[in-house]
């Protein structure tokens, strides 16, 4: 019982075991709330008026600790991993709705003009024009809502032992294996990790018209453009900041 | 019973608002680990963001920063230095800090980089010298910015100090942590609704900030 990978047997799991579950127990939040989250931002996109008000509800559910939440909820669906994927499903929305609105939102006009002057209707349009467009806004939104779901799950461990890798931590405690509390945060941190990765190589692939050097060329061409007064208003998205709430972009337990 | 009938029986409950495991002295407790996160976090990222952002270098490794900070899970975190520390405030401090870290040097780096070219050019231009730009043209117009990145990892703070008491430190979390434990869940739930309620104090509190701190002339924008 003193390697990184043999685990106690009262967790009644092996370590790819645990690895496997607390995968299934983050991502899948990760991916409901994406799928609420995209008709949700759609209609913020087309109906203006509504976009204020769900980001404060959206920030006032983010002020909500994840713990509190759970407690909350074993009330209706007991100690079970429903209890912790419902919240981390919620915590996901709340961090993409914003995300996938400013992305379609920078979508120039010119170019939906295009599209429609080309005949392409309204749901091609968005599938075929405005989404993937907003696919690195949408990504960077995924990254920020994957890393602190996978992360976040271990608090779960608290209510019944729900928190797959998180599980470990309670064992380190009561038998006192600092080393249980290693492997339980070094295989979290990398897990997450991995999955950014992941989402950073996804993202490349699904805009190739984007370059990897992109980035570093518009820093160097925003740089340059300083002295040269670049139009004024920097990013699309940092414009309403000072008004609404500006979305809470992270969250750990 | 539903949530809002026990909410409301723990705090009808008089033995729960004074002495040792009161709600007052919990919830300066909780007050106090936060604050001195908050603190710590802001005194290291503050500066660090400004400055990069101010220069606009550094993005990359920033960004590398506060990832490998957010993939390092608080609880965790916590229970580690718990157990390779024993009994401080340090092992509740070092996870607040690390959550603290990435959304303050972030927003602030953002904040101060994507201030609009012209004011900046035309204070150079008059010759200002390069710490007074900084705070007198770009900082005054990131504020909102810089303000909302503190606020989240206040929110943050907040609501993780709960843990705390999961490695037998005081705060809020006691009553969910002992009310799991005692199969007291309206102690559980008296508990939870006073950290979401702190929660949305802490954001009223920085609304009134905003208000209070950030120019009209910016906040019009």
């Amino acid at each position: 019982m003193n390697g990184f990978f043999d685990m106690p047997s009262d967790l009644q799991h092996t370590w790819l075991g645990l690895v496997g579950w607390h995968l299934q127990e983050s991502l899948v939040p990760v991916l409901a709330g994406l799928l609420v989250a995209l008709p949700v931002a759609q209609l913020c996109v087309r109906f203006n008026w509504l976009y204020p008000p769900v980001l404060w509800i959206t920030t006032v559910l983010y002020a909500v600790p994840s713990l509190a939440f759970f407690v909350v909820l074993i009330d209706y669906t007991g100690q079970s991993q429903t209890t912790v994927m419902i919240p981390l499903a919620l915590y996901s929305l709340v961090v993409l709705v914003p995300a996938i609105v400013d992305g379609v939102r920078s979508v120039p006009a010119e170019t939906n003009a295009a599209a429609v002057a080309m005949g392409i209707g309204p749901v091609r349009r968005y599938l075929r024009v405005q989404l993937p467009i907003a696919v690195p806004a949408i990504f960077a939104g995924l990254r920020v809502a994957t890393v602190s779901s996978i992360s976040l799950v271990s608090v779960g461990a608290l209510i019944g032992n729900q928190g797959a890798l998180g599980n470990l931590l309670a064992d380190a405690m009561f038998y006192h294996r600092p080393i249980l509390a290693v492997s339980s945060v070094v295989t979290t941190a990398v897990l997450a990790i991995l999955a950014d990765a992941l989402l950073v190589l996804a993202r490349r692939l699904l805009t190739p018209w984007q370059p990897p050097g992109a980035r570093a060329a518009a820093r160097a061409a925003r740089r340059g453009g300083r002295g040269a007064g670049r139009p004024s208003g920097g990013r699309p998205h940092s414009r309403d900041a000072g008004e609404g709430p500006a979305p809470a972009l992270e969250r750990v337990p | 019973m539903n949530v809002f009938h026990f909410v409301q029986a723990f705090f009808s409950d008089g033995a729960h608002w004074h002495g040792y495991d009161g709600i007052p002295r919990r919830m300066v407790e909780h007050l106090q680990y936060s604050a001195a996160a908050l603190g710590v976090a802001a005194a290291i990222a503050l500066p660090i963001g400004l400055v990069t952002g101010h220069t606009g270098r550094g993005g990359n490794a920033l960004a590398f920063v506060a990832t490998a900070a957010r993939a390092l899970p608080s609880f965790g975190l916590l229970v580690l230095m718990f157990v390779l520390m024993g009994l401080s405030i340090l092992p509740v401090m070092i996870p607040l800090v690390v959550l603290a870290v990435p959304p303050i040097l972030v927003t602030t780096y953002e904040a101060v980089r994507n201030v609009d070219a012209s004011p900046v050019d035309a204070a150079r231009g008059m010759g200002m010298h390069p710490a007074k730009i900084l705070f007198q043209v770009e900082l005054p117009v990131a504020l909102p910015l810089i303000l909302s990145g503190l606020r989240s990892a206040a929110i943050q703070i907040v609501s993780t100090a709960t843990i705390a008491a999961y490695v037998s430190l005081g705060g809020l979390g006691r009553y969910i942590v002992d009310g799991l434990y005692q199969r007291d869940y309206e102690k559980v739930v008296g508990g939870a609704a006073l950290v979401a309620a702190l929660a949305l104090l802490v954001l009223g509190l920085f609304w009134a900030v905003g208000r209070a701190v950030v120019s009209p002339g910016v906040r019009r924008r």
